[in-house]
């Protein structure tokens, strides 16, 4: 662990970012948002390597007294669940500033100061352990995303863009009450690692557990507060759409996993048949209604839905599998959606329409252009080799030691997924393409190659590598788990968890390895 | 026994300097020509600047003076120091503003002055009669700064709506006074505390002497349900008026009004803490629906001054509940922030009223920030602030008065609280829809261009640093206003 202040330079750097592209020419203010992009990449990246893969606490602590008088401080660090977090964060950025390259005429410098806005407020609510400094870069985000939705949506963005912002704010400020409940109740303190240590009475979990699952909730989204999402989505320019569905989305699971597990393990544990219950709807209601879509925005945004649902399953299922799949999940959404949200961009750019009916048959006329498609649909049905496949493996793994029926009915999503990718793909690519568009057709071009190419790389290594992701996290998340079953209450018959998951491509990619013998001892003597 | 010495008139020089100066610049406005009328707008604020200077000096001392009418503590002085500001900007403000208004009255100056002063005597006066005399004075100068544009029926309407109420409120005002001096048989503010604390609380006439305080207040504070008047003389009024109005004066009434009901009437906390909490929610939940459905910015501001009240009201109730000073302190925060976000608010009003354009209409919002895209940068973050969304000083006003409120075992007060900030966020975002997301009409093109004078720079400049500078670093305030409240008996 160095002294070095790390995560105050990932944050301040866009920022400063945010000012200077005011400052400059106006024709080099794509590029300097690039460069402060690429740089914040840059000093993210060592962050992987540093990262002691053997410790669960904080690293990279950073602390200075900010409010003393209500002892809140500007405190920041990293474990193995923020980390992969942060870095697919500063990976998507550049991305997001590539894709708005010659999409975004109007405002520029605006657009682009909203963006790395957006880019410090989300790396900030990823590393924040002070809890009123997470609530301050939670909400902090909300203007920036309204203007982004607002100024350079769609025709509907009005109704879409205010929609986003009540619905979150209604959630966030049930959070801020619990957030200073919670002080008077853990001691006086809003530090996050010191209140994840505390023991809280039965009744006052229940309440907490609902705000924080207002403010959660709404952000993930889980059904039934997932209206807002479609229309945001659709109305949100690419750069937006992507930041939407690839990091504002995980901060409700990322929520659920810092706040809601280690604080209030006994309502967690309650609500777990809601939750499960919840997630299992979100699967199948998501996946239904992306089935019916003919926008091609729509149809990703119920995808989300869909695959958000079970990253909040997993979590829920408080064991290794569960939990880490659930991470897993998170960053392969955000790498997959965010990839698929570029190529509707893409062609949005080039037809004027996100109607699959006016896209049909891309293949013959921009061939590398529908690779894309196909690696990234492939990749969010969870096709084995891509990394979905290693999430949401490990996710119905994990829930499978908690309920077969659970397990069964979450399954029934990935069939859907397969259902309403390869029709999408089927149509979008394979099609007799309508003559009229076909002089629109360029095939994508180096600056699209750019920004595409990177998240295809990533699919490939997580999906044939996840080890490094796995070993980073798994310290941290042991450390979640031991805060919903105490180690006292251990008791070897009941606990899944138990179960030595070292993570390893072998054991999850072989049906007869290890794991599954064990998990079958498990489930047959049920759980509590 | 009245004992006077010379060493008292020391202590309030600050006050002796502002009446000064109201009476020179009135003795003067008439005899001096047009063009040098602007040395008045020097004069005021050189006064404001010695006197910013004495009061901040006086900031430790703690003496009763006058045989006990007035106190200099710092509790006073952090009022004061927050009034000069306002009253400097409303300086600041009003001449373009005026100019703009095509309202020359030199004497303007004099009555903003001379309600400054009757503020400053509010917020040190530890007598009834002597607060009364303080609240008169602001009042009565008020009354005429909002009739100012004696051409406008809505004016004169905003001036005689406002004067008939308050001289109103200031009979129950003077009622519940005097009926407070026959329970308790005094009208200082330590000795009633004094006969309170040997009392049966449940004593009728106590009791009956503490609503009517309350209600006089509550007209001064403009909370639900004697805030009838707020909308229509805020309107009314020239908008320089109504920035000082909605910050300043509100301000000093709230000054006045703890210094009355904790010093004095400290021992009946668990009596108006209860009627408060009721006037909090009402405030609360009628101030932010009736802002959503106003069309005129002015008309908007004033009810979110009403629910701003609100909010500060919180802190009040927190202390009634735990009887420690924090939820004070939160009131005493929750104030000097919202004086920087609403002032802002309203000098971007005033700056919009150009040439025929009366600005005051949502729409002559409308594109503005392709019009000026500074004025409406300024305008977003004074909106943000206003619906508390961090890192603004909105947030950490709110934070403070929640915090306080949870303290006292009222999380649910906290949370209804919030949902109504949510609901605030609608109208006042609904002005950043109007400003970024609509294109600019083609009147409104046609309209002449806007220019930020110099002075207004200035104000926008203070406003837009407290709220962004406090926002992220409030500590120096904070500790001021803890130990403002520190020095309430």
């Amino acid at each position: 662990m160095t002294g070095f202040p790390w995560l105050t330079l990932l944050i301040i750097l866009p920022l400063a970012g945010a000012i200077t592209v005011f400052a400059v020419k106006e024709r080099f203010v794509r590029l300097t948002a690039l460069a402060v992009a690429v740089a914040d990449l840059l000093i993210s990246l060592p962050l992987w390597w540093l990262f002691d893969t053997s410790s669960g606490e904080m690293q990279f602590v950073e602390s200075a007294r900010w409010i003393p008088s209500l002892s809140i401080n500007y405190r920041l660090g990293l474990d193995g669940i923020s980390l992969p977090l942060i870095l697919m964060t500063t990976v998507l950025m550049p991305l997001c500033i590539l894709i708005s390259w010659h999409s975004i005429e109007r405002r520029i410098r605006s657009f682009m100061a909203m963006l790395l806005i957006m880019e410090s407020a989300m790396i900030g609510v990823f590393c924040a352990l002070d809890f009123v400094l997470f609530y301050v870069f939670w909400e902090a985000m909300l203007i920036p995303m309204y203007l982004l939705i607002g100024i350079w949506g769609g025709p509907n963005r009005l109704y879409a863009t205010i929609k986003f912002l009540l619905y979150t704010l209604a959630g966030s400020v049930l959070l801020l009450v619990a957030i200073l409940v919670l002080y008077f109740q853990g001691g006086h303190t809003f530090d996050i690692p010191q209140l994840s240590q505390g023991t809280y009475s039965n009744s006052l979990q229940f309440w907490l557990f609902l705000a924080f699952f207002a403010a959660f909730a709404v952000k993930v989204p889980m059904f039934p507060f997932h209206t807002w999402l479609p229309d945001a989505h659709v109305e949100a320019p690419t750069a937006g759409s992507v930041i939407l569905a690839s990091v504002l989305l995980k901060m409700g699971t990322y929520g659920f996993l810092r706040f809601s597990l280690p604080m209030l393990p006994d309502a967690s544990q309650l609500f777990t048949p809601v939750m499960v219950g919840l997630s299992i709807v979100a699967i199948i209601y998501g996946a239904y209604m992306a089935l019916a879509q003919a926008d091609l925005k729509k149809l990703i945004a119920y995808s989300s839905v869909s695959h958000m649902g079970f990253v909040t399953l997993g979590l829920f299922m408080f064991n290794i599998q569960g939990i880490e799949g659930a991470v897993m999940q998170m960053v392969n959404h955000g790498i997959t959606t965010g990839g698929l949200f570029l190529c509707v961009g893409m062609i949005y750019e080039r037809t004027h329409s996100r109607q699959i009916a006016d896209n049909i048959g891309l293949t013959k006329p921009m061939p590398r252009y529908a690779t894309f498609l196909v690696i990234f649909a492939l990749s969010s049905l969870g096709l084995p080799g891509t990394n979905s496949f290693v999430g949401e493996f490990m996710i119905l793994a994990g829930t499978f030691l908690w309920s077969k029926i659970a397990a069964a009915l979450a399954s029934l999503g990935i069939i859907l997924a397969a259902a309403y990718l390869l029709w999408m793909v089927q149509r979008v690519a394979f099609g007799v393409p309508d003559p009229h568009i076909l002089p629109k057709l360029r095939d994508v071009n180096l600056r699209e190659m750019i920004t595409v190419v990177p998240l295809v790389v990533l699919i490939f290594v997580i999906g044939i590598f996840p080890n490094p992701i796995l070993t980073r996290m798994h310290p941290s998340v042991e450390k979640v788990i031991a805060r919903v079953f105490p180690p006292a209450a251990e008791h070897a018959s009941v606990m899944p968890r138990l179960i030595p998951f070292t993570p390893s491509v072998e054991r999850i990619t072989s049906p007869t390895g290890p794991t599954f013998s064990q998990e079958t001892q498990t489930t047959s003597e049920g759980r509590p | 026994m009245m004992t006077f010495s010379p060493a008292d008139l020391f202590l309030i020089l600050p006050e002796l300097l502002i009446v000064t100066a109201a009476c020179i610049i009135l003795v003067l406005d008439p005899v001096l020509r047009a063009s040098d009328k602007d040395g008045l707008v020097w004069l005021s604020l050189g006064t404001l600047a010695v006197c910013m200077g004495l009061t901040a000096s006086q900031m430790n001392t703690s003496a009763a003076i006058f045989s006990g009418l007035v106190v200099i503590d710092a509790y006073g002085a952090f009022w004061k120091l927050l009034f000069y500001f306002v009253t400097g900007l409303t300086i600041l403000l009003s001449h373009p503003y005026l100019k703009e208004e095509r309202l020359y009255f030199g004497e303007y100056y004099g009555f903003v002055l001379l309600a400054l002063s009757g503020m400053m005597v509010m917020v040190s006066s530890v007598d009834l009669l002597t607060l009364y005399l303080g609240t008169e004075l602001m009042s009565l100068s008020l009354y005429v700064m909002v009739g100012l544009k004696r051409s406008e029926p809505r004016s004169l309407e905003a001036s005689a709506k406002y004067f008939v109420l308050g001289a109103f409120s200031s009979g129950i005002l003077l009622y519940g006074i005097s009926l407070l001096y026959g329970a308790t048989g005094s009208t200082r503010l330590p000795e009633i505390a004094a006969a309170i604390s040997g009392r049966n609380l449940d004593d009728p006439l106590l009791l009956f002497a503490t609503i009517l305080l309350a209600v006089g207040f509550g007209f001064k504070l403009a909370v639900v349900p004697f805030h009838m008047w707020t909308p229509d003389v805020y309107q009314g009024a020239p908008t320089s008026v109504t920035a000082f109005m909605a910050v300043a004066a509100k301000a000093a009434s709230f000054g006045a009004f703890l210094r009355v009901f904790i010093e004095g009437l400290g021992g009946l906390k668990a009596n108006w803490s209860a009627m408060f909490l009721v006037l909090c929610l009402a405030t609360l939940i009628l101030g932010n629906i009736l802002a959503l459905v106003q069309t005129n910015v002015k008309r908007m501001l004033a009810y979110s001054s009403i629910a701003h009240a609100g909010y500060a009201l919180i802190g009040v109730v927190a202390t009634g509940h735990i009887g420690n000073s924090s939820g004070i302190a939160s009131v005493l925060l929750y104030l000097s922030l919202y004086a920087f976000m609403t002032f802002g608010a309203f000098a971007i009003v005033a700056m919009l009223r150009k040439g025929g354009i009366e600005g005051e209409d949502i729409d002559d919002f409308t594109g503005l920030a392709k019009r000026h895209p500074v004025a409406a940068l300024l305008m977003l973050i004074f909106m943000v602030s206003l619906a508390g969304i961090p890192p603004t000083a909105g947030f950490i006003g709110k934070l403070y008065v929640f915090m306080s409120a949870v303290e006292a075992g009222l999380p649910w007060l906290a949370a209804v609280a919030l949902i109504f900030a949510v609901i605030s966020a609608y109208y006042y975002l609904r002005l950043v829809m109007v400003m970024y997301m609509r294109e600019p009409s083609d009147l409104s093109s046609t309209s002449p261009r806007m220019v930020m004078s110099p002075a207004l720079s200035i104000v926008l400049a203070c406003a837009v640093a407290g709220v962004v500078i406090f926002g992220i670093y409030p500590n120096p305030l904070v500790n001021f206003a803890m130990q403002a409240v520190s020095a309430l008996k």
